[in-house]
């Protein structure tokens, strides 16, 4: 097991170690201590590596991360996980402003709630949400699922492309093209194994509504101008 | 009536000349605002409103093909452990593949490393062509973050944090249906044909606060080995430099209004953001109050087109320039050889701005596999490489002429300003006085 104190030692030596190959072929198992709010904590990182850290972390934790499972052990600041490509984070409290933004793959786990912005302009990530989502998340989503297992905040989905969003509780309003789609079952398959692999027990993929672009603003048309 | 007579009876309104009523024509029937590439085509204060005083008695000139006239340029030296090192001070301004062809990307990329100069990504990612023909290439971090991925990120020579464009400052991206190939909607992760709306502020922070907390997320996901350039759009620029200085950038690109675009709409580009003639002097002022000029560099881009220009450019206080437009033009964009095709898509050889509609027929601005294939990559190569080094060339004739033994010791003191409004915007004297105005006198 590779410790890390951060009182003791600079994120800038924990990040370099991170990214050192000899490091990490000897051990995958990583502890963080102290992390106090610290910014771009376990950013980058490429390898098969879990990384566990406790505290709360500030802006941008787990960034672009590839292959390696982080786990947070408290509340995270804006953009976790943000342009992750592979790999799993997960939080254990609530997360801030445009968690998994932009993100191409993995999976991002949040046990409280997400902020605004959730999953904004996502690409490819799976997000999976216990408590509630902020205001105009999914906003630009491209791909991949959010799932929000409770309330969604308004303008959910604004100018979707082609993420699916299922959510469990009540959504305050729909974004531009934003509509609600009916589940069917390889919906609801997609869901479960999301679920599933969230390790989320408390509910089950019956329970959740789908919503999807409804595609009206895939090619400008002038018929459309009030949407825009 | 003759036909002469009838032509010297005929007055063209001003307020409505033949091109405003052919525009008020074509909204009435479309229903849809004019989107077009290339940059403003209005006129506007520029560096043909400058001139050299060439050294004569107070000054003595360099002989020119004796001695020398150093031309390189160090970029990124506040923060980077790995500077960029360019033998010329003009660079290639990011283009995005989507924009231009795979081809074209190429041609880019090997035109700009026989000079030793730099070449850059653009809205949609790197591809292996760039990057392999590349020496240096610059990695942009755009809103739209298409393509982005931390590989990536550690292939490239510096990384470009972009704000904003000269073209559209305050303005998303965009790239028509038409060009969204399988290839590009791929590197793009979206539906192949929709018209793609790049956003226009950044998705994971806002403000100059944030930004330096992302601009510290960057450099550590790269291990500080690279240069990191923050790219504005020139409007408020004298601000934007002390904050971009202040969110920890390496480098500064600020781009004039005239800069090019691939797809904007035309009330954008001839309406918004100041021309690169005071914004250049609005940025050095900013970096030198802080005792950042040089320590910081400043690349300037926007309607760059002759060595005059370059050289007029680095005397007001640039480390660099980039140029876009007139790359594609060093190319083959806009060829009298296409005449006919030219004609056929409604326009002519000198007029072609249609970037965004994926038909060039010089194969340049498109994603059609066919028009890309016309375009030879190596040749393309060649004929940037000879722009370049002419630019280069003319760069330090005009250095040598005012005595400088390097293109960087130019400086506002070597010119004078042909307008008024220049003299105000470059703030060096109006020619035949010692008046600038706002400075003295008035
Ligand atoms: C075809 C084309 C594509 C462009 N694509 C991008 C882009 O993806 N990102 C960007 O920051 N600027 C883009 N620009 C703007 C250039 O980087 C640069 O700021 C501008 O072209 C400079 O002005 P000039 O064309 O007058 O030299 C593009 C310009 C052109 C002409």
């Amino acid at each position: 097991m590779n410790e890390f104190n951060l009182d003791q030692t600079s994120v800038r030596e924990l990040n370099a170690a991170l990214h050192n190959p000899d490091l990490a072929v000897n051990e995958s198992s990583w502890k963080i201590t102290n992390s106090k709010g610290r910014h771009a904590v376990a950013v980058g990182i490429d390898a098969t590596l879990d990384v566990q850290i406790n505290g709360h972390v500030g802006y941008y934790c787990a960034g672009m991360n590839k292959k390696a499972l982080v786990t947070i052990n408290g509340h995270c600041g804006a953009g976790v996980a943000e342009n992750m490509m592979s790999g799993t984070v997960r939080v254990k409290g609530n997360a801030s402003q445009y968690a998994g933004a932009t993100a191409h793959g993995g999976l991002l786990v949040i046990d409280g709630d997400a902020s605004s912005r959730c999953g904004i302009s996502m690409k490819g990530i799976n997000i999976v949400v216990k408590g509630n989502v902020g205001h105009m998340s999914a906003f630009m989503a491209q791909k991949g699922c959010l799932v929000v297992c409770g309330d969604a905040g308004d303008a959910l989905g604004d100018s979707l492309y082609e993420a699916r969003l299922y959510v469990r509780g009540k959504v305050a309003s729909l974004g531009a093209d934003c509509i609600e789609k009916p589940m069917q079952e390889e919906h609801r398959a997609e869901l479960q194994a999301l679920l599933d692999e969230a390790e989320i027990t408390e509910c089950s993929a019956n329970e959740f509504r789908r919503y999807g672009s409804a595609r009206k603003l895939y090619n400008f048309t002038i018929d459309n101008v009030g949407a825009y | 009536m003759s036909e002469e007579n009838f032509n010297s009876w005929l007055k063209e309104s001003a307020t409505f000349p033949r091109h405003v009523i052919a525009e008020i024509q074509r909204a009435a029937k479309t229903g849809l605002y004019d989107i077009r590439g290339y940059g403003a085509k209005r006129h506007v204060p520029s560096f043909d409103d400058l001139l050299f005083l060439g050294a004569s008695m107070s000054r003595y000139p360099l002989e020119g093909y004796r001695e020398k006239c150093e031309t390189n340029v160090t970029i990124g030296t506040r923060f980077a452990k790995k500077p960029i090192e360019l033998d010329i001070p003009i660079t290639i301004a990011g283009m995005s593949f989507g924009a231009l062809s795979a081809q074209a990307k190429e041609a880019l990329g090997r035109g700009a490393s026989e000079v030793g100069t730099s070449t850059t990504t653009g809205d949609g990612g790197m591809t292996p062509e760039e990057r392999g023909h590349s020496s240096k290439l610059i990695y942009q971090l755009l809103p739209s973050r298409y393509g982005m991925n931390p590989d990536d990120l550690r292939k490239a020579d510096a990384i470009e944090v972009v704000i904003g464009q000269g073209a559209k400052p305050g303005g998303g991206g965009m790239l028509l249906g038409q060009k969204i190939s399988e290839r590009v909607a791929d590197m793009r992760d979206l539906p192949q044909g929709i018209d793609q709306r790049s956003a226009c502020r950044h998705p994971d922070w806002t403000g100059p606060d944030d930004l330096e907390i992302k601009i510290l997320e960057l450099r550590e996901i790269t291990d500080w080995q690279k240069p990191i350039y923050i790219k504005v759009g020139a409007t408020r620029t004298y601000y934007d430099t002390k904050l971009a200085v202040k969110a920890g950038a390496d480098a500064i690109v600020v781009d004039g209004m005239q800069g090019g675009t691939a797809a904007t709409q035309d009330v954008f580009i001839e309406h918004v953001g100041i021309p690169i003639l005071p914004a250049v002097r609005l940025a050095v002022e900013a970096l030198t109050e802080m005792d950042m000029h040089r320590k910081v560099q400043l690349i300037v881009s926007g309607g760059i087109r002759s060595g005059a220009d370059v050289a007029k450019a680095l005397a007001l206080g640039a480390d660099a320039v980039a140029i876009g437009v007139a790359a594609l033009i060093a190319l083959g964009d806009n060829s009298p050889e296409h005449e006919n095709e030219y004609r056929n898509l409604g326009t002519s050889a000198g007029y072609y701005d249609d970037y965004q509609d994926g038909k060039d027929p010089a194969g340049i601005t498109t994603q059609d596999d066919q028009l890309a294939k016309r375009f030879d990559p190596v040749q393309g190569g060649r004929k940037l490489a000879n722009y370049l080094r002419v630019l280069t060339l003319e760069t330090q004739t005009l250095a040598r002429a005012c005595g400088k033994n390097h293109v960087h010791n130019l400086e506002p003191e070597d010119m004078v300003a042909l307008t008024l409004e220049a003299a105000a915007m470059a703030k060096v004297p109006l020619a035949g006085t010692n008046w600038i105005p706002g400075i003295n006198g008035m």
